[in-house]
C-alpha cells in the first residue's frame, strides 16, 4: 500500500478513537452535571439553619434533619476509629511480619481480597448475627444482668459493621504505602542497632502515613455513602432526638433518604426535603473527603520540604 | 581452591575473626567457605569484580543478610573473640557494635540533627544534652560539623550527595560502634565527595576498625592497610595492601589488579 495512504488510514483511526473516547468522558460529565444540577436546583430553595439544625416534624414533611447528619457524622467518625488501628495493624502484619510467601500470609491475603468483594447486604446481616445477636446479647447476659442494652441494632454496632466493610481498602492501600518504603531506609535503621519494631515505628510508618491517610480517605467516603449494611444494626426510621449512648440508635443521612422516597404519607410535602437531604449527604461526604485531602496534601508537603 | 586462610603477621590483635563463613541465598552458595582475621584500628578493603561476594561477605558481618530472605549463613565471625552468630545472641545488638554505611547514601528524611541522634534514641539514651554532645561529636568526626552547624534543624535530604555519605558516616559513628562496615561508600560520588571521604577513613581507623568494600582499586590502595581479594564467592588472597598490590602471591589476583579481567 502507498506509504502515505497507511498514514492516512492511522491518523483517521487515530481521530475515530479520540472522538470515542472523549464522547465517553463526555457522557459521563454530562451524566454528574444532570445529577447535580437536578439535584441542587430542587434541593438548594429548602437548605436553611433551621433544616440543618432541627429535628423532623408532622411526620416527616417539615422540619430538618439534624439527627441523620449528627448520625451520619459519628457513624464515620466511630467507624474510623475502629477500622484504622485494625486495618493498619494487620498491613503492617501482613508485610513487615509474616514471612512473604508464607501460606498464612497467603491466605489473609486472599481472605482480606473476598472481603472487599463481598455485596454491602451481606455484611449487615454479618453485623446483626455477629455484633448485635452474639457479641452484644452476650454483653448484656455478661454485664447487664440481661437487660437490653447492647443485644439491639445500636449507632456502635453499625459502626463496626462498616468498619467491617471498609477494612479491605484500609489493608491493601496501607500495604501499598508500606511496600513502598525505600529498603534502603529499612536497611539505615536496622544497620543502627534498630529492633523491627523501632523502625516501624520511626521510619517506616511514618514515610508511608500519607499513603494511609488516602486508606483512610477511601474508607471514610464508602462509610459516609453505604446504607445496606447500616439497615439491620442500628439506623433508626425516625428518632427525634440524638443518640446519646453507643448502644442508642441513631438516624442516617442515605436511610433518611431512602425513608422520605419510599415512606412518606404526602409524596409533594416530602419531595423539597428530599432532594435538600440529597444535597447534604452529598456536601458531608465532599466534606470529609476534602478534609481528609487536605491533611494528606499537609504531610505530603512536610516530606515534599524534607525532600527538597 | 577452597577455604583461603590467610593472616598475615601483624602484632595488632584481630578485631573480627572470620571462621568457615559461608552464604547462601535460597540455597545457592554465595560465599565461602572464607576464613580471616580483620585487624583492630586498621582499615582492611575488600575487592573484586561485580558478583565476587565481596559485599555479601561485608554484610554478614553485622547480619545484615538475615533481612534478606532466604539468607543461610553457616560458620561464624567473633568480635573480640565472642561469636556474632548463634543462639542466644541477639542480631540487634551486634549490628549495634558493628556499624554500616551504604552504597547510596540514605538518610532518612528528618533534619540533620535527628538522623545523627537516631542511633542514640533507639538505643535509649535520652538526656538530650548528652544526646547534644554525641551528636555534635560525630559530625566532626565525619569531617561535617562546620558545614551543618548552623543548619542542624534543616532536612539531611537538602544536603549535597557527598555531605549526605559523610552524614550517614556520622550516623554510624554516633552511636559509638567497635567496627564501621562501608559498602562502597564513595561510588556514588564525585572525585572531590570521594577524596573527602577517603581523607575521612583515613582519620577514622586512628579510633576504628573499619571494613570498606570497593571496585575501585586505587581506592584501595590509598586507604587501605590491608586488602582481600575475593572472585567467584571465595577469597583468593589477602594481605597487606603493599605487598598485595606488588607482589601478588596468586596469578588471579595479579590478574585483576593489572586489569586482566573484572
Amino acid at each position: 500500500m502507498n506509504p502515505f495512504a497507511r498514514a492516512f488510514r492511522n491518523r483517521a483511526g487515530d481521530l475515530a478513537l479520540a472522538t470515542a473516547t472523549g464522547a465517553a468522558t463526555l457522557l459521563i460529565l454530562g451524566i454528574l452535571a444532570v445529577i447535580l444540577v437536578d439535584v441542587i436546583m430542587n434541593g438548594a430553595p429548602r437548605l436553611s439553619w433551621t433544616f440543618l439544625s432541627s429535628a423532623p416534624t408532622h411526620g416527616m414533611t417539615q422540619g430538618g434533619i439534624f439527627p441523620a447528619i449528627f448520625g451520619t457524622v459519628a457513624l464515620v467518625l466511630l467507624m474510623t476509629v475502629a477500622v484504622v488501628p485494625v486495618g493498619v495493624a494487620t498491613a503492617i502484619y501482613l508485610n513487615e511480619y509474616a514471612s512473604p510467601h508464607g501460606r498464612l500470609t497467603r491466605a489473609v491475603r486472599v481472605a482480606v481480597n473476598n472481603l472487599a468483594g463481598v455485596p454491602s447486604i451481606v455484611f449487615g446481616l454479618f453485623g446483626l448475627g455477629f455484633f448485635v445477636q452474639f457479641v452484644g446479647t452476650g454483653i448484656d447476659r455478661a454485664f447487664m444482668g440481661g437487660q437490653k442494652a447492647f443485644g439491639q441494632p445500636a449507632l456502635i454496632w453499625a459502626a463496626l459493621t462498616m468498619a467491617v466493610l471498609t477494612m479491605p481498602v484500609v489493608i491493601v492501600v496501607t500495604e501499598e504505602a508500606l511496600r513502598s518504603v525505600p529498603r534502603e531506609l529499612r536497611e539505615a535503621s536496622a544497620a543502627l542497632g534498630a529492633t523491627r519494631f523501632q523502625t516501624v515505628v520511626n521510619v517506616v510508618v511514618p514515610q508511608a502515613a500519607p499513603g494511609i491517610l488516602t486508606g483512610t480517605i477511601l474508607a471514610v467516603s464508602r462509610g459516609a455513602g453505604e446504607v445496606a449494611p447500616i439497615l439491620f444494626v442500628g439506623a433508626a426510621y425516625f428518632l427525634p432526638h440524638l443518640p446519646s449512648h453507643l448502644y442508642d440508635q441513631f438516624m442516617h443521612l442515605g436511610y433518611h433518604v431512602y425513608v422520605l422516597s419510599t415512606q412518606s404519607p404526602d409524596v409533594d410535602a416530602t419531595k423539597p426535603l428530599l432532594y435538600a437531604t440529597v444535597v447534604v449527604l452529598l456536601t458531608l461526604t465532599f466534606l470529609l473527603n476534602a478534609a481528609a485531602i487536605v491533611v494528606r496534601s499537609r504531610m505530603r508537603r512536610r516530606f515534599a520540604q524534607a525532600a527538597a | 581452591m577452597t577455604a583461603s586462610t590467610t593472616a598475615p603477621s601483624d602484632p595488632r590483635r584481630p578485631k573480627l575473626t572470620v571462621k568457615d563463613l559461608s552464604v547462601f541465598y535460597g540455597g545457592k552458595k554465595a560465599l565461602g567457605p572464607v576464613s580471616m582475621d580483620v585487624r583492630e584500628k586498621q582499615v582492611t578493603a575488600l575487592i573484586g569484580p561485580s558478583g565476587c561476594g565481596k559485599s555479601t561477605f561485608l554484610r554478614s558481618l553485622n547480619r545484615m543478610n538475615e533481612l534478606i530472605p532466604g539468607c543461610v549463613v553457616t560458620g561464624d565471625v567473633l568480635l573480640e573473640a565472642k561469636p556474632i552468630y548463634g543462639h542466644g545472641i541477639d542480631a540487634v545488638a551486634v549490628r549495634r557494635r558493628i556499624g554500616m554505611v551504604f552504597q547510596r547514601s540514605n538518610p532518612f528524611p528528618k533534619s540533620i540533627f535527628d538522623n545523627v541522634a537516631y542511633g542514640l534514641r533507639i538505643g535509649g539514651i535520652s538526656g538530650a544534652s548528652d544526646i547534644a554532645q554525641r551528636v555534635e561529636r560525630a559530625l566532626r568526626q565525619a569531617a561535617l560539623w562546620d558545614e551543618v552547624r548552623d543548619r542542624l534543624s534543616e532536612s539531611a535530604l537538602r544536603l549535597s550527595g557527598g555531605q549526605q555519605q559523610r552524614l550517614c558516616i556520622a550516623r554510624a559513628l554516633a552511636v559509638e560502634p567497635d567496627v564501621v562496615l562501608m559498602d562502597e561508600p564513595a561510588s556514588a560520588l564525585d572525585p572531590i565527595a570521594t577524596a573527602h571521604i577517603e581523607e575521612l577513613i583515613h582519620e577514622l581507623c586512628k579510633s576504628y576498625t573499619v571494613v570498606i568494600v570497593t571496585h575501585n582499586m586505587q581506592q584501595a590502595a590509598r586507604v587501605a592497610d590491608y586488602t582481600a581479594f575475593f572472585y567467584m564467592g571465595e577469597l583468593i588472597e589477602y594481605d597487606r595492601t603493599d605487598v598485595l598490590f606488588t607482589k601478588p602471591g596468586n596469578p588471579r589476583t595479579e590478574d585483576y589488579i593489572t586489569g586482566r579481567f573484572g
